[in-house]
């Protein structure tokens, strides 16, 4: 059944390792440009509220793949951002993780900002009282809170971008989804290399799921 | 009073969508039926498969006519099997479906850079060649590859899953930077810009691109002849008649310097240099 | 907690300090946005001829654009009407009391939510190839539609559960103790008005849906609007031109299907007869291929304590982005 299965020809590992890499790369990306977001949206500076509204409500409205494909179009072929690599693959693979945290970023951002509302306003009243700056309030008292009840949310935003990572195939970078259509084309076991793939992606969203869920439970702030 | 429009309005939403499960089928089964439109000989038409975007061989314009080297021959052997050119149906056919669409008689014949493969000779029957082509490079104008060794140094750009990329893999040039787009148009800004340094697959279709007068000057072929590709025009496996009619109407195109026409045409701004007229050797 | 809290009301040095970052900030943008622009200037790429084709050929629109989009929009419809109904039968199935019924139903319900429609296309499309006689002119379309119902199915199963469970416990113990029957209370009592409160959760699963069909022009060359890009690019070598063009086309519309989502939301909420209960998805929920999300789907409980309707009450801005 599984004599298709030919690991020589087809790197099947390699290609979940590379769906891995990206998840775990543009994972950190987009919580990082996603928590510059929300920072934005909620600063006192009107520039960057409205920078973020509108950063925010545009990508979103664009399909990944329209995106992607833009990186390596936009940036790399016109504008030549090669993302400091050497070889093409490498190249592809840095634009396939600046598309997906840049996509993936504004999913994050809702979840914070959704986050923000839970905490209480007691909160930031006591600390401006203390003095602190705005960037000291958000830094230290609001978004560790934030975060702690943005956990199921932000479990939710990491599986789809799992599932995203399938994208990136569209601009050439070797990861399951490519390899998948690649032994579609040519064995004949349509149904089991389908499966195959299901289950690849199940293995890796299903314990995502679990293990972040209890994580959810146990920092959650009890209110 | 507005509730009851909200709530009337989403228990008709829900009915919709129950009911348009059911329209919805019927739907598809119904352009299933009407949309399969092979096998129009009595009344004179032809329904025909080419390729929708490859320009010079195969493109579909703006104003919905289509344009090519590809669509030229098609309608010249129409016309020689006494159909007209306003009643020809050209249909998409992407390269993995060209033999399921003439074994399901979705089209009476393909003309879409189509080469003859003992292969595909299993699944369909070929008639032919109109023309022969080779794989090569496409090159900024002011480059130059020597050699096919040198192809190893290069970052190559092709689509993903095409024999050419393969090729290129396997066997030309295991070394080369390569990476496959879902069509040959991505390649084209990052070789025009310089990111990328060669786009391959068969030089008809690369002279296509180079004859574009977006690109005009920018691209030339580099011209290695790395394999043999005898393009052909499918037909449903084992019709011989058919074999026979085109092949004439192919002989005769060559004879009255149509197909010299055709090529320069559609090729001639590229400075491609083409092999001539291929012999006929698909015959029953 | 709104962002006011989180700063003070700035004095005249808070002033001038954000006056300074606003200076900056829009400085770093423009700079940016410049050398990108000049860029593609210097490549040739906001040539009049790239552009224009757009402005000035109305066959543009007719030919690509239009025939794409309505693809697109095909698409979507198709699959969020068949997926609607096989999403409530699974969500009801999820809820059965009997765990025949109830673990397969999960089962489903989890497995095609954990794959990626990317996945699922492909796979559709090769299936219908060698096991139906599907004709390939259509098969993209019955691959993407196929795939984007078996997703989106699962995902709606979760929407309808939980806007049975958002009804408050009342309406089910006063149908029970009329003497309603299991499936009568479903079907009478809690149905009706879960679908009430859904319907700005399934029209922002519309845009997900919307954005996912691309899926199918990229991978299955389904002629949709993302497709329609790359004919025109065969034709002007225009692809950047193109591509911004159908991004702003897919902006618009997903824009407009989420303003209807939020207005029919606002007047839900607004509504008297109803609960007054309303699911939304949150805006982070709606992600392409991908979204797995739902339990986080939320239901906003009913505004008790305010007296009436006033008319002109503002809804609250929960959800509102």
């Amino acid at each position: 059944m599984f004599d298709f299965l030919d690991l020589e020809r087809y790197d099947l590992f390699g290609a979940f390792w590379m769906t891995v890499q990206l998840t775990v790369f543009s994972a950190i990306g987009s919580l990082v440009w996603g928590t510059a977001l929300v920072a934005m949206r909620v600063s006192p500076v009107p520039v960057m509220r409205a920078f973020g509204t509108a950063y925010v409500n545009i990508i979103r409205n664009i399909p990944l793949t329209v995106i992607i494909i833009a990186c390596a179009q936009g940036l790399y072929f016109t504008l030549r951002v090669d993302m400091g690599s050497d070889d093409q693959s490498t190249a592809y693979f840095r634009l396939a993780v600046l598309g997906l945290s840049a996509y993936t970023a504004t999913f994050v951002c809702e979840a914070l900002r959704s986050g923000i509302n839970t905490v209480p306003m007691g909160q930031a009243e006591a600390a401006r009282a203390m003095g602190l700056s705005f960037v000291q309030v958000l830094w230290l008292i609001v978004l560790p809170q934030a975060f702690r009840s943005s956990v199921a949310p932000l479990t939710n935003v990491l599986i789809a971008l799992t599932k995203n990572t399938t994208v990136a195939a569209a601009i050439s970078v070797a990861e399951a989804a490519l390899l998948m259509k690649e032994m579609i084309e040519n064995e004949a076991q349509t149904l089991v290399i389908g499966l195959l793939f299901a289950s690849g992606f199940v293995l890796l969203t299903l314990p995502t799921g679990l293990v972040l869920g209890w994580v959810a439970k146990r920092v959650a702030v009890k209110r | 009073m507005k509730i009851r429009k909200a709530s009337a309005l989403a228990a008709a939403v829900l009915a919709l969508s129950l009911t348009a499960t059911a329209c919805g089928s019927d739907d598809d089964s119904g352009d299933n039926g009407a949309g399969s439109g092979g096998g129009g000989e009595e009344a004179q038409t032809l329904t025909i498969g080419i390729k929708f975007d490859q320009p010079g061989l195969g493109l579909k314009t703006e104003d919905g006519t289509f344009t090519g080297f590809d669509v030229d021959v098609a309608t010249y052997v129409a016309k020689e099997l006494g159909v007209d050119a306003e009643n020809i149906e050209f249909k998409e056919s992407p390269s993995p479906e060209r033999e399921n669409m003439l074994s399901r008689g979705d089209v009476d014949f393909i003309v879409a850079t189509y080469s003859i493969t003992d292969e595909r000779k299993e699944k369909v029957s070929f008639a032919g060649p109109y023309f022969l082509a080779h794989q090569d490079l496409l090159i900024r104008a002011d480059d130059s590859v020597g050699s096919v060794e040198e192809i190893n140094d290069l970052t190559l750009c092709s689509v993903s899953g095409s024999t050419s990329a393969q090729n290129m893999k396997e066997n030309l040039a295991p070394d080369a930077d390569l990476s496959e787009f879902n069509t040959y148009s991505e390649c084209l800004s990052g070789l025009e810009s310089g990111v990328v340094d060669a786009l391959t697959t068969d030089d008809a279709i690369l002279a296509g691109y180079a004859a574009q007068e977006q690109y005009a000057g920018k691209f030339k072929l580099a011209g290695l002849s790395l394999s043999d590709e005898n393009y052909g025009i499918g037909i449903p496996k084992g019709d011989t008649e058919l074999q026979a009619d085109i092949n004439a109407a192919l002989e005769k195109m060559v004879e009255d310097g149509s197909w010299e026409q055709f090529v320069e045409k559609n090729f001639g701004p590229s400075g491609y240099e083409y092999e001539p007229a291929p012999e006929i050797t698909e015959t029953s | 907690m709104s962002s006011s809290v989180l700063y003070d009301v700035p004095g005249p040095r808070a002033r001038s300090v954000n006056v300074l970052l606003a200076v900056l900030f829009v400085l770093v943008l423009g700079g940016a946005a410049w050398w990108v622009l000049d860029t593609m200037h210097d490549e040739g790429q906001l040539a009049a001829d790239k552009w224009k084709p757009f402005v000035t050929d109305g066959r543009v629109w007719t030919t690509f654009l239009l025939p794409g989009l309505w693809a697109t929009v095909k698409a979507a419809l198709l699959a969020i009407v068949i997926a609607l109904p096989l999403g409530a039968v699974l969500g009801i199935a999820r809820m059965s009391d009997h765990s025949w019924v109830r673990v397969p139903a999960g089962a489903v319900v989890e497995f095609f939510r954990a794959i990626p429609v990317l996945i699922l296309m492909i796979f559709a499309n090769e299936a219908y190839a060698r096991f139906t006689d599907v004709e390939p002119d259509n098969r993209p379309l019955y691959a993407v539609v196929t795939a984007l119902v078996l997703y989106n199915a699962s995902v709606l199963a979760e929407v309808v559960r939980a806007g049975v469970q958002a009804l408050p416990r009342g309406q089910t113990d006063a149908a029970l103790a009329v003497g309603m029957r299991k499936s009568q209370l479903m079907l009478y009592v809690l149905l009706p008005q879960a679908v009430t409160a859904m319907l700005p959760a399934i029209l922002s699963q519309l845009v997900v849906i919307v954005k996912d069909t691309a899926l199918g022009g990229a991978v299955l060359g389904y002629s949709e609007l993302m497709r329609s890009a790359g004919l025109i690019n065969a034709n002007y070598a225009n692809l950047i031109a193109s591509l911004t063009v159908v991004a702003v086309i897919y902006i618009v519309l997903n824009y407009l299907i989420t303003s209807f989502a939020h207005w029919l939301e606002a007047r839900i909420r607004r509504g008297k007869r109803t609960t007054g209960a309303v699911l939304t998805m949150e805006p982070h929920e709606q992600t392409e291929a991908g979204q797995p999300t739902l339990p986080t789907v939320k239901a906003l409980e009913p505004p008790h304590d305010r007296p009436g309707d006033r008319p002109g009450d503002q809804p609250n801005d929960q959800g509102q982005t």
